[in-house]
């Protein structure tokens, strides 16, 4: 429940595939070649999209007409070859088994990078139509293809296509459904190297040492044909270096790079709390007292269009009545308070439509620029000696960026990484010391009232844990990390469509699974607060709450909403008129202990049974630790 | 003369002659375009043993320094 796997579009999202998913068109192609922006046209299926290797982390499946029937259409995970050296390659592996046609998906500009895994895909006889993307990009750089002889040696269809603007998808459908669909399964003699059921190894006893040999001299042959072929088929004009090409340069120097990288990161945080706060209260500025106010925002709308309405139905219910508690909440100085109240009608309309929101709006633009623009990578190359000594990865800032906007996306993408131990370790920091841009909004729209000060301590206690957890299962693991080796793609601009269809997906997903949650557990807190079961949890849990963490035993409550949803939990802490040292206890506790229902269920999907529940254990030690250390520091 | 990829300076370049490590790095590598007489020019390393980043065939690749140290280049 409340996965919100549906926010990625209909990504499948076991680990590992049904053995058999017959399919009609499979896209296969090196990562962050554009399959997934070609799989939107095809199929109307809507998926995430970035300048980035690694955004398809599984496989995606959609339908599309053609041909007068109903056609399955599936998108592989990037690879860089069929040798089945990472899960993304395998499951490739897998699905072009039950392929009857493949679109073989081929980055123009580098065409000597791609014609290896074209040569490998003929080579498994299966109908296939090479499509040449980012055509245009090919046309700026003065790359030249021609596609007539590249169509002729290859034997195989070659079209050129723009993906983001649909250009030559048309003609594309067309030379792939001309294709005859095959048996699935064919036999296979020329040599592919991969652990491929239907591939005849030469090597006689199948385990000797020449197997190895044969692989070698194979992939020599290989790039020597690519070498030829490519010479061939494309002509360069002289390139001028342009601003793009002396920003590259910029952002992968030693030096001027990490002030780049400094710039873009303290940016992206004004930007994001420049969005949201103008969003919420019509308040342009980003530190402090806002410099002008504008009549607009969410809060003036509830206050002129909701409040009214309410106020009126308040007194008609009476306080005290069931109803009033139910649909009103509790009047604060005998007026309804949308963030205090919590009734469905009141904090249950505003944390999330008031709050929550602005900030996924604000926090999901900023990331989509940078998502688009190939900057990630570039970072994920300059944090990677860093994270290195702390254990961890360059890569895995990635995913605890999408952690930043909702954790449940942020544990998935953690696949990206190689190790097992490197996923372990990025998705339990991420479920215990990232906060998802709903609990943010609500640390800012709350903590923030008492100051900047207790937001920066919140933020900084939750950076010092991520740091302590990844240090200390650094020397408890000593297994040899992997290294960085990844490509770096060209700046690009975002388009504004793409940006539109990933931010729509993403906010989406937010309002048809995230609301219902919010509301069921405004009425269950209100049902429990009748009921008084409360004051018995209160009782039960009062000496962790309050003797190690400094709380009043109500806090119990927010702690265990937060299982639900955490910005509704953490809007529980506003009635309780806390200090402001135990706003900073409450914030930073809520966004460590147990992960939301939704998150919970993911990490325990990617980490299996025991992994999910090393990461809880270590969860519990973490949050008892850290609430008792603020409570002596403090 | 030979050289390690992380000997090279910025901007230097050289063909590969060898790449030492066992069959899963050379895979991963050749994955890359990273082969034995391929073309390559460094364009950075990042400070305290951070990535270094080459240019292959007109994309930017970032290799961990232990990579890097295990990849011989032909320069000069």
């Amino acid at each position: 429940m409340g996965k919100r796997v549906a926010e990625e579009g209909t990504r499948i999202a076991e680990q590992r595939p049904r053995k058999h998913l017959e399919n009609d068109i499979l896209l296969v192609g090196q990562p962050n070649v554009g399959k997934s922006v070609l799989f939107s046209h095809l199929t109307g299926v809507r998926t995430i999209a970035s300048n980035y290797p690694g955004t398809t982390v599984s496989y995606a499946m959609g339908r599309m007409r053609g041909k007068g029937r109903t056609l399955i259409v599936v998108d592989a995970p990037g690879t860089y070859s069929l040798e089945p050296l990472d899960e993304a390659a395998r499951v490739t592996v897998d699905l072009i088994d039950d392929a009857k046609r493949i679109i073989n998906v081929v980055d123009s500009t580098h065409l000597e990078r791609h014609l290896p895994m074209t040569l490998e895909l003929i080579a498994q006889k299966k109908p296939m139509v090479v499509a040449l993307n980012m055509s245009d990009e090919a046309r700026h750089r003065g790359i030249s293809i021609d596609m007539e002889k590249l169509s002729a040696d290859l034997g195989v269809p070659v079209v050129s296509i723009v993906a983001p603007s649909g250009e030559g998808v048309k003609q594309l459908v067309d030379a792939c459904l001309d294709l005859q669909p095959n048996q699935v399964s064919v036999g296979n003699e020329s040599g592919h190297p991969g652990h491929h059921p239907h591939i005849h190894h030469p090597s006689p006893n199948g385990r000797s040492g020449s197997s190895a040999e044969h692989v070698h001299l194979d992939r020599d042959r290989i790039w020597r044909r690519v070498g030829e072929l490519v010479e061939k088929v494309q002509t360069l004009e002289h390139h001028h270096h342009t601003f793009a090409d002396r920003l590259e340069e910029l952002s992968i120097h030693p030096l001027w790079g990490s002030l780049v990288a400094l710039v873009v990161i303290a940016l992206s945080f004004s930007l994001v709390r420049l969005i949201g706060e103008f969003l919420i209260t019509g308040g342009i500025g980003i530190i402090g007292q806002p410099w002008v106010v504008l009549p607009f925002g969410t809060e003036l709308l509830f206050e002129k269009l909701l409040l009214p309405p309410l106020t009126l139905l308040s007194r008609f219910l009476g306080p005290g009545s069931f109803l009033h508690r139910m649909l009103i909440g509790t009047l604060v100085q005998g007026r309804i308070d949308f963030m205090q109240s919590f009734g469905i009608l009141t904090s249950g309309l505003f944390i999330p439509i008031g709050v929550v929101l602005p900030y996924l709006l604000s926090f999901y633009f900023v990331l989509s620029l940078l998502e688009d623009s190939g900057y990630l990578p570039r970072l994920a190359v300059f944090l990677d000696n860093f994270m290195h000594r702390i254990g961890l990865h360059g890569y895995a800032i990635i995913p605890t960026l999408l952690g930043l906007g909702c954790n449940v996306p942020g544990i998935m993408a953690t696949r990206i990484l190689e190790s097992r131990q490197q996923r372990f370790v990025t998705a339990t920091l991420i479920s215990i010391a990232v906060p998802c841009a709903a609990l943010q909004a609500m640390i800012i729209g709350l903590v923030g009232r008492r100051g900047i000060g207790p937001v920066l301590a919140v933020y900084g206690t939750l950076f010092v844990v991520w740091l302590l957890i990844s240090l200390i299962l650094r020397f408890a693991n000593r297994e040899f990390q992997p290294e960085l080796l990844v490509e770096i793609p060209p700046y690009r601009l975002p388009t504004a469509r793409a940006l539109a269809t990933k931010m729509w997906l993403r906010i989406s997903g937010f309002v048809r699974e995230a609301l219902p949650i919010i509301l069921t557990a405004i009425v269950a807190v209100n049902v429990l607060y009748q009921l008084n079961l409360f004051t018995y949890l209160a009782k039960v849990a009062e000496p962790v709450v309050t003797r190690v963490w400094g709380m009043p035993a109500e806090a119990v409550v927010p702690l265990l909403v937060g299982i639900l949803r955490k910005d509704v939990a953490l809007g529980l802490f506003a009635p309780l008129a806390l200090t402001g040292k135990q706003l900073i206890i409450g914030s930073v506790v809520l966004a460590m202990f147990f992960p939301c229902i939704a998150t919970f269920v993911v990490l325990f999907r990617e980490l299996g049974f025991k992994g999910g529940l090393k990461s809880i254990a270590i969860m519990l030690l973490a949050v008892f630790c850290t609430g008792g250390a603020l409570n002596l520091i403090l | 003369m030979e050289k390690l990829l992380t000997e090279l300076n910025p901007g230097e370049g050289g063909t590969v002659v060898a790449v030492q490590g066992g069959r899963g790095l050379q895979a991963r590598l050749r994955s890359l375009g990273l082969v034995e007489g391929q073309t390559i020019r460094k364009l950075s390393a990042l400070a305290w043993g951070g990535p270094v980043v080459v240019e292959i065939k007109r994309t930017q690749v970032a290799i961990g320094r232990g990579m890097a140290r295990r990849i011989l280049v032909r320069c000069g």
